[in-house]
């Protein structure tokens, strides 16, 4: 080719648009090639243009091909680097300290089983559309395809579970490689981005040219929605008799919550915030209904049901959320807005598509809306404040001399916090528990594994917003199960000083198999018991007070009902190393409400063999 | 399930075609046919893709086509509105008894030998898929040895060519 590719430079419009959004390295004016560029090896390459992307923190793990680049890492005064215990911490982290901070999180591992143990969190990311860039060494250009020592063809293996991926062939090509990564991961639908470099192009010297030029012709993702559909679903939201606003994490992601807010109190509809937007809209406003789904709240799940208007705010209809698809929403008109298309009448069909980011097709709703008197929805909330006296989420406490009720300890966990804190959870019954019973105010205060369910998230997701957010307290909320499959980055934290919290609710059992087992199993346990308990024939094992203070850590224990205020009242004042709690928990408990897996939403249970009665049906 | 050609114009780059083909494997699609070349622009290439899907599932797959970052613009082109093209190259049974009806049928079809042996003739032949079928049933009853097809090629009709690429590539 005879002249260069030109990069499309990032819109002003788009910029603007987007402000709260992960922050997108500003290519500057190209610069000529003639001029004479320093000459850095690519390790220096990689380090260098880590500084210009003002990246402050990576994550990882050195090992044989990626040596190179450790380096000159030594040497760096603004790039951060913590070392992990293991390569599926470090992708975890990256992703806490981008959802923490709106920033792209990094990653690095070496070749072969250094970056294959970064597949889990990057598939994790990819579901949950989270920044994240991970740089991995790759074995020598010249040994690629041989099956070399510790080779592996990780740009292969991510292809389906990253946003985009690059196997950096010349050395010279770095600076413009990592910029787009970033780019990529940071901008439309976020999500990561994996970054191959062979070790002897990190040990050649090439020219080092900033700022480079960006070439993705074909990457433009659409932000601006577009004005007429904006109209249409403002004037829809309007005539609408039983809207109900169904806030994904694209609003978070989008820094939209401001916009949520307004367009919600302009029109009065009832919101709904999915496990992802938890904290997107306050969890103290009225008109706040709680979680959809499986495990959502009665009114919340009941108002999708009964809904003339849904208006999908950056979420995407995941089966967790409608139950079984075809008798989902049966009266909805549907108003979808995402700023992917690909997600736009998946999974259901959209009456008015809107390809745009939320905030400003959510400003640009609040704008076109025109009220026409919320006489009209009182009907509608009469119906749902009544399921909200009758069905507000509960459970079933401790008795006397009973074991400690795991939502009684994660409701306490919440009530004694900082309103600054941010919660991280690992996946299953504590997840939802600490979804249902802590109250969100602010968003990006609930960090989880949505989409991928990725047992193990919440230590070094944790670690990773903690050190994003150094002055928040930040509490990872795990499950006994989840803890003891990533629990080694305690060492990580306790090394490094990231003083973080964990509350491990101990039921002693892969509590939400067990619940399922119970419920649909015929109470056979087939190995979910894991014997954290103490009891007569078997000692705790592990001790997580042991383990704890073997990484490192202060460790609790909490036995008893009684001593759960105090112990978290202590385990609160320790600001100066990690801590975990021991909450010993009875087994048996459930998660409720609940919409079996495959079923309609129409059948949710409120508790156990009970299902809620709806007012157009009369008693059962 | 109905047949549909898409067009995919892609940056020439490492990984991109495994990268479209892993979208339609992904989702259990049969590809039935594919073809990869070069295009007017240097560092463009034309991927067409022909594909037996619902068209629900079409759309999905096309959307999530689009998202790759390699992939510039994507037309399906509808039989009517466009010009397909298969190559086919076919080595059937010639001896002296049969070989002229086995020359007749192939010059019916406009089709050009291009190797010839004492017990064969190989045929080189350009089409649509149905004129392609036609000339192997003819040829079926004389004994086919041996054939190789490519994947079919488009291009839609009229003046208009399938985007103006300024946006992508600027001028050489």
């Amino acid at each position: 080719m005879s002249t260069p590719v030109k990069a499309p430079k990032p819109g002003p419009q788009a910029v603007k648009a987007q402000p709260a959004r992960p922050k997108a390295p500003k290519p500057g004016p190209p610069h000529s090639t003639q001029a004479a560029a320093p000459v850095l090896t690519g390790a220096q390459a990689v380090v260098r243009t880590l500084e210009e992307l003002e990246v402050e923190a990576v994550f990882g793990i050195p090992g044989g091909a990626i040596l190179p680049a450790y380096d000159p890492l030594l040497d760096s005064e603004k790039v951060r680097h913590v070392l992990v215990r293991h390569e599926q911490g470090a992708g975890h982290a990256a992703a806490g300290y981008a959802l923490a901070t709106g920033k792209v999180g990094v990653c690095m591992a070496t070749s072969g089983p250094g970056a294959t143990n970064l597949v889990t969190p990057l598939a994790d990311a990819h579901m949950d559309s989270v920044p994240i860039v991970a740089i991995t060494g790759q074995v020598a250009s010249t040994a690629i395809g041989t099956d070399a020592f510790q080779e592996a063809d990780i740009v292969g293996i991510t292809m389906p579970i990253t946003k985009h991926s690059y196997l950096v062939t010349d050395g010279a090509d770095i600076p413009r490689v990592l910029t787009e990564a970033f780019h990529v991961a940071a901008t439309g639908r976020p999500g990561p981005v994996l970054v191959d470099i062979p070790k002897d192009i990190l040990s050649k010297p090439a020219p080092f040219v900033w700022p480079p030029r960006m070439d993705l012709p074909g990457y433009k993702p659409t932000t601006q929605p577009h004005g007429k559909q904006i109209r249409e679903a403002a004037a829809l939201i309007a005539e609408s008799k039983r809207p109900v606003l169904y806030v994904g994490g694209g609003v978070i992601k989008a820094g939209a919550h401001a916009e949520l807010l307004e367009l919600a109190e302009l029109t009065g509809a009832p919101v709904i915030t999915t496990l992802m937007a938890r904290g997107a809209f306050p969890d103290s406003h009225a008109q706040h209904l709680g979680m959809p789904g499986m495990h959502g709240s009665v009114p919340a799940v009941h108002s999708l049901q009964k809904a003339d208007l849904i208006v999908a705010l950056g979420a995407r209809f995941d089966d967790r959320v409608t139950g079984k698809l075809d008798t989902f929403a049966p009266e909805a008109k549907i108003v979808h807005v995402d700023i992917d298309p690909a997600e736009i009448g998946k999974n259901r069909e959209a009456d008015v598509p809107i390809v745009g980011d939320c905030k400003a097709a959510l400003a640009a709703m609040a704008e076109a809306y025109t009220d026409p008197g919320q006489d009209r929805l009182k009907a509608w909330w009469d119906t749902l404040n009544d399921l909200r006296e009758r069905y507000p989420l509960g459970y079933e406490p401790h008795g006397e001399g009973e074991m400690t009720a795991p939502q009684y300890v994660i409701e306490r966990l919440g009530a004694l916090a900082d309103p600054d804190t941010i919660w991280t959870t690992g996946v299953g019954q504590h997840q939802m528990w600490a979804s249902q019973f802590i109250a969100y105010e602010q968003p990006a205060t609930f960090l989880n594994s949505g989409g991928l369910g990725t047992m193990g998230f919440a230590v070094p997701a944790a670690m990773g917003a903690k050190l994003g957010q150094m002055d928040r307290p930040v509490w990872a909320i795990d499950g006994d199960g989840c803890f003891q499959m990533t629990n080694q980055e305690l060492a990580t934290c306790a090394i490094e000083g990231i003083p973080i919290k964990v509350a491990v609710i101990n039921n002693g059992n892969l509590g939400m198999v067990r619940q399922w087992q119970t419920l649909f199993y015929d109470q056979r346990y087939s190995n979910t018991d894991l014997s954290t308990h103490h009891s007569e024939d078997s000692p705790r094992v592990p001790d997580f007070v042991k383990l704890a203070e073997a990484l490192g850590c202060v460790g609790l224990r909490c036995d008893h009902p009684d001593e759960v205020d105090e112990v978290i009242k202590q385990a609160n004042a320790i600001n100066d190393r990690p801590v975990v709690v021991d909450f010993t928990v009875g087994p048996d408990a459930m998660v409720w409400p609940m919409v079996p897996a495959g079923v309609s939403n129409d059948e949710i249970l409120y508790a156990r063999d009970m299902r809620p009665t709806f007012e157009h049906e009369g008693a059962v | 399930m109905s047949t549909h050609t898409l067009s995919v114009l892609v940056e020439n780059k490492p990984g991109v075609l495994a990268r479209v083909a892993a979208l339609f494997s992904r989702r259990g699609f049969n590809i039935d046919s594919l073809a990869v070349g070069e295009t007017e622009h240097p560092g463009v290439s034309r991927i067409t893709i022909v594909v037996d899907v619902e068209p629900g599932s079409l759309e999905q797959v096309t959307k999530q086509l689009n998202k790759l970052i390699h992939v510039l613009k994507i037309v399906e082109l509808e039989a009517g509105a466009s010009v397909q093209r298969e190559l086919l190259l076919v080595k059937v049974r010639a001896e002296a008894a049969t070989r002229g009806q086995v020359v007749a049928a192939a010059n019916l079809f406009k089709a050009r030998s291009v190797d010839v042996t004492p017990d064969t003739v190989t045929f080189e032949v350009t089409g649509s898929s149905d004129k392609i079928e036609s000339f192997l049933e003819v040829l079926e009853p004389f004994g086919i040895k041996e054939l190789v097809q490519s994947g079919t090629v488009a291009l839609g009709r009229g003046a208009k060519s399938m985007a103006s690429l300024s946006r992508y590539v600027s001028p050489s």
